[in-house]
């Protein structure tokens, strides 16, 4: 590894701190009658927040008149995995600084993809359950209808307009994939050049 | 658009269909005729400066006095919409206010629950004489109190009985950093209160002035103490500012002290007084120990914000400053006939009574009076007061102004904008050269007058609002009796321009003005029910419950979109004293619910969120008692509704409880 990829590696292990500093996600609801910029949900590695400290209470009030699930995060497993999934990672990424192999390199970025690959399919799992998994005896039944919020953009669910997008969080992680990445990169170069 | 002016005359009719009103415009300031009421000219140009579109908000807010109605009405200006009726010294059904048990106690008083009072002048607190927003205060006349409303939640918070009073008209005007509220007597009355006869008046009846203390933080009131006065009625009232600030001047009548057919018989002296407290020296002299401890029994009525219950305490003495038995701290100046109403200009100085049966408007020196004081300048002693020579303490007269004047306020460049009663107009002078520089008419029948913050040392000189007792043809007819008005009138030009007529609730006695700015961002929008520690609360659906003390049923139950927990309830009989303990769980900005229950001797309850209120319920019948939720919450309000089901007295019907057939408790 040369002392360029190093840095980069220790920029991308410390860049996992700015995961626990921001959402990494967050869904936002907007119709009329919430005139102070709708309803946004954030939701961080550890825990779901939303805007203001009711806006969580607010969803789960609208959302029994379709028999969806209550959101209760102490109920949501992964939000006290991911940050053990990712402290791992996080120690690893040093790991890799100190002991300057590239194959580790090239596993760390593998292993972080994976993860993010995985994190985001479980949560795609999750808005299919909610938008789904319905109270039959729900007084709002539209036949044929599903409420499932986007994973990524903008949809319609009856009066709402709902969109979901990456938040900071997830910036930290794509530049953090990012760097290390550029570090292996740029160590394949050198050895080309070498040979 | 109906124009009142359209009504008789069909000729004006056409022309103001027809696209003319230019033409009327340039026929003259009005426009007038014979039979209908006067209309307003360039109405366009008006219409287009009280327009707040749809969606957009006003610049001030209006708070004015119901005066009979007991109740605060909440304006935009200058569109005069009507916001909120803020219940204070009178029962409101629709709010439950002195109706549900946490509130009952705001109204008690030495005289028992008095559902109802005059609230005559609201007065927003101040800070260094300017209005700051805090809280607004307001007299009760009939029953002597004054009530303070919460201008975060525009709530009535606190009450306080005014004792040794008769009437409590000259009140709550301010000191200008709220240290004190101001009360005074309007009616006389033996002191101690005795069957002494109204024959006996001079000798007998008394009146007092009170100095209310104000806690700077909590805004929390405590009588600090009363002055004995001769047995005048004390009319009006306005606290000295900048180098005033230290007295209170009061207006009094009845210097005749004359206990019949007062019309004729109180305005007999061509001159009555203006009272001047040092109330900087009375306090010197109360805190030194000076003064005397009456007996008395009076009510002061706190809610407490975490409970959200008001509570009621009784006051057993209070102190009272003889001016006969300690000096230099009370004059009287000399002033026209019959004033009315006391104000104070923005630097403090002047003086103004509205002498009501006077030609002539007598202003006072503030710093003149203080040589008068230094000077020896009296002309007699009255009860140990000094009466100050009138001539020594004059800053000028606004001469032959107009008829009855009553109430001055003012703007930021140095006009005066006096209410005229009999001759039913504003005038605008100048003060300093006393000269009228304009006038307008009013429809009809002006009493006080409100230029924003123009009582204070800094008025928003944009408008000036003609309160109105009198609108005769005004609005469409409502039967013999009508409403009472509120006019707004620019006055950002060399003359003051008729904009708008609005209609108020119960009569708009006096009014308060301040920017919407300084209010608006600290509006409360729900209370936190983690903060809620009402005795009676439940923080969720599990923890609803019915309890049974002998005859006494308390019910704890919630409320969230769209039911309420327990929404059946059995086991309660005829002769049992239910209370329906009811917490709504909503945690929303503009999600109250409402409770109401069949046969309910009281009124429904109308909870905020996170709020607890209770209903005293007592059936009467054997049955199932349907009650429902009233305010109109959400999609499926109609279907928020439950049953009490009531047995027999002495029936064993045991108490269950439950909310759906799945969750039964």
């Amino acid at each position: 590894m040369s002392s360029l990829s190093r840095i980069l590696m220790l920029i991308a292990s410390l860049m996992i701190i700015g995961i626990f500093l921001y959402p990494i996600w967050f869904i936002k609801l907007d119709a009329p009658q919430f005139p102070e910029g709708g309803l946004i949900m954030y939701i961080w590695v550890n825990k779901i927040t939303g805007y203001e400290e009711n806006t969580l209470n607010s969803i789960n009030i609208l959302n029994h008149y379709i028999g969806m699930k209550k959101i209760v995060p102490d109920a949501i497993p992964e939000l006290k995995i991911i940050p053990v999934v990712l402290i791992v990672i996080g120690i690893f990424g040093l790991a890799v600084t100190v002991l300057k192999r590239r194959f580790l390199m090239v596993a760390w970025v593998a292993l972080f993809v994976m993860a993010s690959a995985v994190g985001i399919y479980d949560f795609y799992t999750w808005l299919y359950d909610y938008g789904h998994n319905l109270d039959p005896h729900a007084p709002i039944k539209v036949p044929g209808m599903s409420y499932q919020p986007p994973l990524l953009g903008v949809k319609y669910l009856l009066n709402f307009r709902s969109a979901s997008l990456p938040y900071t969080g997830s910036l930290f992680a794509g530049i953090s994939i990012l760097l290390g990445m550029i570090g292996i990169a740029y160590d394949s170069f050198l050895n080309r050049n070498k040979k | 658009m109906l124009n009142p002016l359209t009504m008789k005359n069909k000729f004006f009719n056409l022309l103001l269909v027809l696209p003319l009103l230019s033409l009327l415009t340039s026929c003259g300031e009005y426009a007038a005729t014979k039979s209908g009421p006067q209309a307003l000219s360039g109405a366009t140009d008006a219409a287009s400066k009280v327009y707040v579109a749809p969606g957009s908000y006003d610049e001030f807010y209006l708070f004015t006095s119901g005066g009979f109605s007991g109740q605060v009405g909440v304006y935009g200006l200058p569109s005069g919409r009507l916001f909120r009726v803020i219940p204070t010294l009178a029962v409101d059904a629709e709010k439950g206010y002195g109706f549900s048990e946490e509130t009952k106690p705001l109204l008690m008083t030495s005289h028992g629950f008095i559902p109802w009072d005059d609230a005559h002048h609201p007065k927003i607190s101040q800070t260094n004489g300017t209005a700051d927003g805090r809280w607004l205060f307001i007299n009760g006349n009939n029953t002597p109190r004054i009530a303070r409303i919460d201008l975060t939640n525009f709530e009535t918070v606190e009450t306080i009985e005014v004792p040794l009073s008769g009437g409590n008209h000259s009140s709550p005007f301010l000191t200008q950093g709220t240290e004190y509220v101001i009360a005074g007597t309007r009616f006389s009355v033996p002191i101690p209160q005795s069957d002494a006869s109204t024959k006996d008046f001079a000798a007998k009846f008394k009146g007092t002035l009170s100095f209310i203390k104000v806690d700077p933080k909590t805004g929390e009131m405590k009588i600090h103490f009363q002055v004995l006065m001769p047995g005048y009625d004390y009319d009006l009232s306005h606290s000295g500012k900048g180098p005033s600030h230290g007295w209170t001047f009061f207006t009094s009548y009845n210097t005749e002290q004359q206990g019949s057919l007062k019309e004729i018989e109180a305005s007999q002296n061509d001159k009555d007084y203006v009272a001047a407290i040092n109330w900087q020296k009375a306090a010197e002299l109360v805190d030194a120990g000076q003064g005397e401890d009456m007996a008395v029994t009076y009510y002061h009525n706190l809610m407490d914000e975490s409970t959200q219950s008001a509570k009621s305490e009784i006051i057993k003495t209070v102190k009272v400053l003889d001016p006969s038995k300690h000096k230099g701290f009370v004059y009287f100046i000399p002033t026209p006939k019959s004033p009315h109403g006391m104000d104070v200009d923005p630097s403090g100085e002047y003086i103004v009574a509205g002498g009501k049966l006077s030609a002539d408007m007598a202003v006072h020196s503030f710093s003149k009076m203080l040589k008068a004081i230094e000077s020896n300048a009296v002309e007699k002693e009255i009860n140990g007061i000094p009466v100050l020579k009138y001539d020594e303490v004059l800053g000028g007269v606004v001469k032959q102004a107009g008829l009855g004047p009553l109430h001055t306020e003012f703007d930021d460049n140095g006009y005066a904008y006096t209410s005229f009663f009999i001759s039913s107009e504003i005038v605008k002078w100048k003060v300093g050269t006393w000269e009228i520089v304009d006038r307008v008419p009013t429809y009809y029948s002006i009493g006080h007058l409100c230029v924003p913050g123009g009582d204070t040392r800094k008025p928003w000189g944009k408008y000036v609002i003609a309160l109105n007792k009198i609108t005769k043809d005004r609005y469409l007819p409502t039967g013999p009796e009508l409403t009472q008005s509120a006019q707004l009138y620019d006055i950002t030009g060399e003359k003051m321009k008729l904009l708008l007529d609005f209609p108020t609730i119960g009569e708009p006695h006096y009014a308060q003005a301040i920017p919407a700015s300084v209010i608006m961002d600290k509006s409360r929008k729900v209370y936190k029910l983690e903060e809620n520690k009402h005795p009676h609360m439940i923080k969720s659906e599990d923890e609803t419950k019915v309890v049974r003390e002998g005859n006494t049923v308390h019910v704890y139950m919630s409320t969230i979109r769209s039911h309420f927990a327990p929404d059946n309830i059995e086991g309660i009989r005829v002769g049992d004293v239910v209370y329906f303990h009811v917490t709504n769980l909503e945690q929303d900005w503009d999600v109250p619910h409402g409770f109401s229950v069949l046969g309910a001797q009281n009124s429904e309850l109308l909870i905020m969120p996170g709020v607890t209120r209770t209903l005293k319920w007592e059936p009467r019948f054997v049955g199932n008692f349907p009650f429902y939720c009233t305010d109109f919450c959400s999609a499926l309000h109609q279907e928020m509704q439950g049953y009490v089901r009531v047995s027999p007295a002495g029936a064993n019907t045991p108490v269950k409880y439950w909310t759906g057939s799945e969750n039964a408790l």
